[in-house]
């Protein structure tokens, strides 16, 4: 009886590890990341004293060290804003042209509040940003929750343009910097990325790995199949008794304040902000991250982020100016080619990829 | 109150329009019996059911349900409330799995909603209804299925399956068999007969094959243009001059003129 109950731990703990060891390999990667960096591409000159651990540390906030964990807390950054708008257009089905509305408005939240005129403490700064973002989503989210499809989009899209009005007004301009933004506000010398790059990467990743964990609890809990549901056909939802409307107010709550977390890191970061945050544009590119990652998915995001602020920066090298030219041309084969995004149809051919693997092994075993 | 009484309608009117759909029905259903609606296409047996489910509201007249008064209540209150409905044309959750439907349609009316911090495997006892539900229905082998690739008359019985799941008192059904092939049909009346003997439901059902409802119904309302036309045991209704005149007529008239 007992050998039988620790071989179910045994081997439920086996199929855990077999289900999270992608996820566990690419953490590992994140985490050994800015001392693998030093040790390849950091400056060697930049190491003063020692040996070992510090000299590394020291190198890895030089040349292209710094430079590539730089990278890598942009994706970081976007891949939180990437997967909060998976669980409103992926796992939910809604569909907004507005979630620039919660990043830029997060991003200026924090602007202000560390800025010159409130001098606010990182901390309280971050959690005014989380309950701004609360009460802006709960807001907004009942608003344009009563429309749905295309005129939800579009309703979405008119918020998400007000603020984006108010941000370049020349009324506020002592608050906002109007069209200009904000730029050099004083951020805790303990967090400058310029200073401690490494320190700020492993901020940014462990908001991304709480991001990833809590969204991805939330789309496996019992509400987050609900979600699902309302996406698949709202209409039985209902008829199964659901009140469908609160599941979705949760989802783009949730998405509010993970995206609204995603700005105030990017503002921290660039120390700058600005109107454009708030454009469609930005949520455009969200847009387009989760597409070509795979809606539903919640890694997809993170991927379809890491592909395109990648592609950004190699093609703007290769190509210039006519960059974006090339970058849309991939775009249209992606979504032609990979209608589900890379992950969505992996996960879709899956089977097929499983069976043709193995009549390639048979084949090979000569059956 | 008649506690023998399950829902109840009273002067119940629905216009689209210019168009009396429902006009001015008054039907009363008692627990545990399995009551049929026929009549010819356009006679508003549809729109009398969406007005039972609660997805469309009525011009005017009332709904009882257990003695309270439901006309103005909401689709998903009522599912908590012990009503549930099927849908003529398939209306299921394509992609996900065949359990997934039913899983999920047993943790509609269950009080695990809202736990958004739990994953939802841990909720066993929704999965293991809809494991029971599946195998009621015929669908225990095809649980893992996305549901749009079900068969036709398999998507039928998922349609079926939903709906068990939630554990209604009161089952409304839309034309379960519509478009199934003829050699499935036993086999799901065989289950809608079940249900009613096993678990002591109320079944109101909307059939247009004749000789399926004759044999599994204790009361049959006959609907022509929006009104009741009559309503009897299946023997009253075939014997009635006026239901043969207005229905069955309007139905083999022109065979029988033809001849």
């Amino acid at each position: 009886m007992n050998e039988t109950l620790s071989t179910t731990t045994h081997s439920s703990a086996r199929r855990r590890l077999a289900q999270w060891w992608p996820y566990l390999l690419i953490l590992g990667l994140l985490v050994l990341f800015p001392l693998l960096a030093g040790a390849t591409i950091g400056d060697p000159a930049a190491a003063q004293d020692g040996a070992g651990l510090s000299s590394l540390m020291q190198r890895a906030e030089s040349g292209a060290a710094k430079f590539w964990q730089g990278m890598i807390i942009q994706i970081l950054i976007f891949a939180i804003f990437a997967m909060s708008y998976d669980l409103l257009l992926g796992y939910t089905g809604i569909l907004s042209f507005g979630h620039a509305m919660f990043f830029g408005t997060g991003g200026y939240a924090m602007a202000i509040l560390i800025g010159r005129n409130f001098n606010w403490s990182f901390g309280m700064a971050l959690l005014a940003v989380i309950l701004i973002a609360l009460a802006q989503s709960l807001i907004f989210g009942v608003l344009s929750l009563r429309v749905k499809g295309v005129y939800l989009a579009m309703v979405t899209l008119a918020f998400a343009e007000m603020f984006y009005i108010l941000a370049e007004a020349g009324d506020f301009r002592k608050y906002t910097g109007a069209d200009d933004g904000l730029h050099g506000f004083p951020v805790p010398g303990w967090l400058s990325a310029t200073d401690h790059r490494t320190r700020f990467y492993y901020l940014t990743l462990i908001f991304f790995v709480a991001a990833f964990l809590i969204i991805k609890r939330l789309v496996d809990s019992p509400t987050g199949k609900v979600m699902v549901a309302t996406r698949e056909n709202e209409h039985r939802a209902t008829m199964i008794g659901f009140n469908t409307f609160w599941y979705k107010l949760t989802a783009f709550v949730a998405a509010g304040v993970f995206a609204a977390l995603a700005g105030a890191l990017s503002a921290m970061y660039l120390v700058s902000v600005t109107p454009s945050m708030l454009s469609l544009g930005r949520t455009i590119d969200v847009l387009a991250m989760t597409i070509i990652g795979g809606m539903g998915t919640l890694v997809g995001p993170i991927l379809g982020a890491s592909i395109i602020q990648l592609l950004g920066y190699w093609l703007e090298r290769w190509f210039g100016a006519s960059w974006t030219l090339v970058y849309g041309i991939l775009f249209m084969l992606i979504v032609i080619f990979l209608p589900y995004g890379i992950v969505g149809t992996l996960r879709a051919r899956s089977f097929q990829i499983r069976d043709g693997w193995k009549q390639l092994q048979q084949t090979l075993a000569g059956k | 109150m008649d506690d023998s009484i399950l829902i109840e309608t009273r002067e119940l009117v629905k216009i689209f329009g210019g168009l009396r759909a429902v006009d001015g029905v008054s039907m009363t259903v008692r627990t545990q019996t399995l009551h049929t609606i026929i009549g010819p296409n356009g006679a508003g047996k549809t729109t009398f059911f969406n007005l039972l489910s609660g997805n469309i509201r009525p011009t005017s007249g009332k709904v009882f349900y257990k003695g309270r008064d439901i006309t103005g209540v909401p689709p998903y209150r009522r599912a908590h409330i012990g009503i549930g409905r099927s849908f003529q044309i398939t209306n299921v959750f394509p992609n996900l799995s065949v359990l997934e439907n039913v899983r999920l349609a047993a943790q509609a009316v269950g009080h695990d909603n809202y736990k958004f911090w739990a994953d939802h495997r841990r909720f066993h006892k929704y999965e293991e209804r809809a494991q029971a539900i599946l195998q009621q229905v015929g669908l225990a082998s095809q649980t893992n299925l996305p549901a749009r690739l079900l068969p036709h008359g398999g998507k039928r019985k998922l349609e079926l399956g939903i709906l068990l799941a939630s554990d209604p008192d009161l089952l409304l059904l839309d034309e379960p068999t519509a478009g199934m092939a003829r050699e499935e049909i036993p086999m799901l009346m065989e289950v809608i007969r079940s249900v009613r003997e096993t678990g002591k439901k109320t079944i109101i059902l909307v059939e247009h094959k004749m000789d399926l409802v004759m044999n599994v119904s204790d009361r049959i309302s006959v609907m022509h243009q929006g009104q009741l036309l009559a309503e009897g045991t299946p023997l009253e209704i075939a014997a009635n001059p006026t239901v043969q005149k207005a229905y069955l007529g309007d139905l083999y008239g022109d065979l029988t003129e033809g001849k």
